[in-house]
């Protein structure tokens, strides 16, 4: 036998018919008396009913079996449509109507059928034969008692068609509504409910006259008295209509249509009442399903757990095999428990098995849980909710997760964190330019009085060291200018201590990456900071190393740290007798500051140095070589070993940097030496942390720095608020910056030479130390 | 596209065995019981190390002229065994990885099935359907 393939009103229509013509229940063989029966009532010339008959191969085979049976009713339909009988045409002959069968009374049952298949929505195509489906009226879950699983569950769908077909129709009233629309012979739903699937014959003919009757009955059917075969899983009998069969327009015919022709037809006692779709779940279903979920489970909105959920589908006295099916279409989300939702769909499904409905193979939109839980915990009105039941599943459709709702809840507060989590990354903003940088530097300049001297001067350095790349503020063409940046900054900061409000600024600016997005005010401020906040970064990562651990300090520029170190190390030498005045002084102060925290020791060297070498106004952030620079200038004057003399070259080399910046800034300083050290001192400024401790140290200095600064041209403390004079500042800034930039690279050559000495040095070490162990 | 597919339980019986349809599927339920010789070897080899640090995917469990036979086993010592043609060179190993971790995943919504009793035969729907997926489309 070919395969044949069946639309979905076809087939429920032939299972209906099979149904009808199983009398003996066999569900395999349908009788051949009624077969004939059957195929007589289809008004087609004997001679086709045998062709028919032999087609499909029942004359072979002696009996009906039910893909036999199918097939000759396929080609019925063939026949009354007028086609040639041919096996082929079984498949071929696309939108077949229904094969009509007309009983006595009624054209209008052909023309029912006709329409009825037309119709193919409403799989009231369920040709009344079968007993009204299950879902109406009683549907009986549980009760195994009742046969007439398929015959209900049948002849519910018929009910259903009727809203469908017309619409006009309320649910309650679909029997008759439905026995009017050409529902085909469903006629026999109407009598079943009282005569059961006998004459499923007369239902055909009656379907019109029936159908008064029938609604009377229907109607009487309809509302769902809780009627004995509801649901009986050893429970009170629930309300009536389990199964709302709605021969749904939409949904799932194909999954009902392969109703079981479990002919067992008596569940006439099923009323449906409203069938838009077989799965969808009526109010009072879904009542009893909320009832039964909180006998198990309190809490609507809570789980039921596997094993709960399974010893209570397993009192519906299914098949495990089925349950598991059942299981597996409902528990939507996979997590081996049940929300209300998904409870209810298996349920529902149960009922359906229970009347004789074939499980479907994936879950029915109908009975797809809604994403929003609560929502629909709340529903208990079904009808909208159903509707929502196939809204739902699109939602549902791309998340399993019962939680839906959190999860949806969870969205805004993603976003939120995310925003959290924008925090901005210390942006090592190499400011620009020195314009900024020389505001900086001037402000703090202003800002400052007794710190001024001291401020400017860790400004520059540190600005010097950190920055080649902050050319423009670090250029103080003279100690003036880095007096006002660094006053300037200082009245930024508005504290009392130049430099440790600039380092604070330098801070926040640099270090804390969570407050980049809020850099401090004043607009040169940032950018001071930024430069500074390089050097800051530096130090404070050295800092950080030490002990300070501040959240993106370390990611900020860490290019910035290594710079001090290598202009300081060139620096050094050359400078050395330079800085000597100076360095004098600053090496009185710890010159061996740690090597990589040159900061700290810069501090003081800064200091000392920004008392020497005001002047530098170095808009680089480098704080690093600011302090490097006091350091190395330090240690350079020490001379000591080559470990600190490398620190000391770098320091020196910064207070080199800052000396040769503040040389061409400050031509008239023949402090050139000293240029340098202020910019390592600006950019000691930088960093906060480091000049605050420094700050007593830096006021030590200030005399030396107040010295430079004076050497220095001074800078108009205004420059900060005078546009003008930034500028001008500005361009000094980038002058010094120029210079800087050179002496830097001589700086390294002169670190690359220190270094190798250290080597040579380190190895000599080594190869005394055995000797000391031994 | 494997042409037998089967999973086996800790016992070594099968839970679920299939096979494209076209074929002779006593030779591939013979292929895979040899295979789990192979496989338990593989499993005693990686033994020694932590059941952590062994993999689940146990790779190409031999070849054959025709046939290549992969195998996977979970940490509770239920396996896997994909049988693929060897002429569906396209295949490749991350692939079957895939496909085996498809197959993870849908026995794993099978065991959270509370009707399902663990060492049954597997007869869920949805699992055949996973499978009959990744068999070979033969007509």
């Amino acid at each position: 036998m070919e395969g044949l393939t069946l639309s979905d009103a076809e087939q429920k229509y032939y299972s209906d018919l099979f149904s009808y013509c199983d009398i003996e229940s066999t569900k395999k063989v349908v009788v051949n008396g009624r077969v004939l029966e059957l195929f007589r009532a289809a008004q087609l010339p004997n001679d086709v009913v045998r062709q028919i008959m032999e087609l499909c191969g029942a004359t072979r085979l002696g009996y009906f079996g039910r893909s036999q049976f199918y097939i000759a009713l396929k080609l019925v339909a063939v026949a009354q449509s007028g086609f040639p009988l041919r096996v082929e045409s079984i498949n071929t002959v696309k939108d077949l109507p229904l094969p009509r069968f007309v009983a006595s009374k009624n054209e209008q049952e052909s023309r029912h059928a006709a329409s009825y298949s037309s119709d193919s929505e409403n799989q009231g195509s369920y040709s009344g034969v079968i007993p009204p489906p299950p879902g109406r009226g009683q549907v009986k879950k549980g009760s195994i008692s009742h046969d007439t699983v398929q015959p209900r569950t049948t002849a519910d769908p018929q009910e259903p068609a009727s809203p469908v077909v017309s619409p006009q129709q309320s649910p309650p009233t679909s029997p008759h509504s439905w026995r009017k629309h050409n529902r085909h012979p469903s006629g026999g739903n109407s009598e079943r409910p009282l005569a059961g699937p006998g004459p499923f014959w007369s239902p055909f003919g009656e379907a019109q006259s029936g159908s008064s009757a029938g609604d009377a009955v229907w109607s009487g059917h309809s509302p769902p008295p809780p009627q004995e075969n509801w649901v009986s899983f050893a429970d009170t009998p629930p309300t009536s209509t389990l199964l709302t069969m709605h021969p749904a327009s939409v949904q799932d015919q194909t999954t009902v249509r392969t109703v079981a022709s479990a002919t067992t037809a008596n569940e006439i006692r099923r009323q449906s009442s409203s069938y838009d779709d077989p799965w969808k779940i009526t109010d009072e279903q879904r009542q009893y399903y909320v009832n039964q979920f909180k006998t198990i489970q309190p809490d609507l909105n809570g789980f039921i757990p596997g094993s709960a959920a399974k010893e209570f589908f397993t009192k519906s006295k299914l098949p495990i095999l089925e349950l598991s099916h059942i299981w597996e279409l409902s528990d939507f989300d996979k997590d081996g428990a049940l929300t209300l939702d998904e409870f209810c769909a298996a349920f529902h499904l149960v009922v359906a098995r229970k009347n004789g409905y074939d499980l479907p193979e994936k879950l029915p939109e109908s009975l797809m849980p809604k994403l929003i839980d609560l929502e629909d915990s709340a529903d208990v009105g079904d009808q909208p909710g159903e509707v929502g039941y196939s809204g739902s599943p699109a939602e549902a459709t791309p998340s399993k997760s019962p939680s839906m709702p959190s999860l949806n809840q969870t969205w805004p507060e993603l976003n939120q964190s995310s925003e959290d989590t924008a925090i901005v990354h210390p942006v090592p903003i190499r400011m620009t330019p020195s314009k900024i940088h020389m505001q900086e530097m001037e402000l703090k300049r202003t800002g400052s009085d007794h710190t001024n001297p001291t401020s400017p001067i860790l400004v520059k350095p540190s600005d010097l060291s950190e920055e080649n790349k902050i050319n423009s503020s670090v250029k103080f063409a003279s100690g003036n200018t880095v007096a006002d940046g660094y006053s300037s900054s200082d009245s930024f900061t508005s504290d009392p201590e130049q430099i440790g409000s600039n380092v604070t600024r330098q801070r926040s600016h640099s270090g804390t990456s969570p407050d980049n997005t809020a850099p401090p005010p004043p607009p040169p401020r940032p950018q001071p900071s930024h430069s500074r906040s390089s050097s800051l970064d530096m130090n404070r990562t050295f800092a950080v190393t030490t002990g300070q651990q501040q959240a993106g300090v370390v990611a900020h520029p860490p290019a910035v740290p290594p710079r001090p170190q290598p202009s300081q190390a060139p620096g050094p030498a050359p400078h050395r007798p330079v800085d000597a005045d100076g360095l004098i002084t600053h090496t009185s102060t710890s010159p061996q500051q740690i090597p990589e925290q040159p900061n700290f020791a810069d501090f003081s060297q800064f200091e000392v140095f920004a008392a020497s070498n005001v002047n530098e106004e170095q808009g680089d952030e480098a704080e690093k070589h600011a302090e490097v620079l006091p350091v190395s200038f330090q240690e350079v004057e020490k001379a000591s070993d080559p470990a600190s003399s490398l620190r000391v070259a770098k320091t020196d080399s910064k207070i080199e940097e800052k000396t040769a910046t503040s040389a061409p800034a400050n031509v008239s300083k023949g402090t050139t030496p000293l240029a340098p050290p202020p910019k390592p001192v600006r950019r000691r400024l930088k960093s906060e942390d480091e000049l605050r401790p420094e700050v007593d140290e830096h006021t030590q200095k200030t005399g030396v720095l107040a010295a430079v600064l004076a050497s220095q041209p001074s800078i108009p403390r205004s420059i900060g608020k005078d546009k003008k004079a930034i500028q001008a500042s500005i361009r000094r800034n980038k002058e010094t910056n120029t210079v800087l930039a050179r002496l830097n690279s001589e700086l390294q050559q002169q670190l690359k030479d220190v270094l190798e000495e250290r080597i040579s040095l380190e190895v000599q070490l080594e190869q005394l130390r055995p000797f000391s162990h031994l | 596209m494997a042409v037998c597919i089967a999973v086996i339980a800790k016992e070594n019986y099968p839970l679920y065995i299939r096979s494209a349809p076209t074929e002779n599927e006593l030779k591939f339920h013979y292929m895979v019981h040899t295979s789990l010789d192979v496989v338990d070897e593989k499993i005693s080899a990686m033994g020694k190390a932590l059941v952590d640090q062994r993999e689940l995917y146990l790779g190409l469990l031999y070849p054959t002229e025709d046939y290549k036979v992969y195998g996977y086993v979970t940490n509770s010592k239920v396996k896997f065994v994909m049988v693929v043609d060897s002429s569906n060179t396209a295949l490749r190993d991350n692939e079957i990885r895939s496909m085996f971790r498809k197959l993870h995943n849908s026995y794993t919504d099978v065991m959270c099935n509370p009707f399902y009793n663990p060492g049954d035969r597997i007869q869920s729907r949805a699992f055949d359907n996973m499978v009959m997926s990744m068999m070979v489309q033969v007509c």
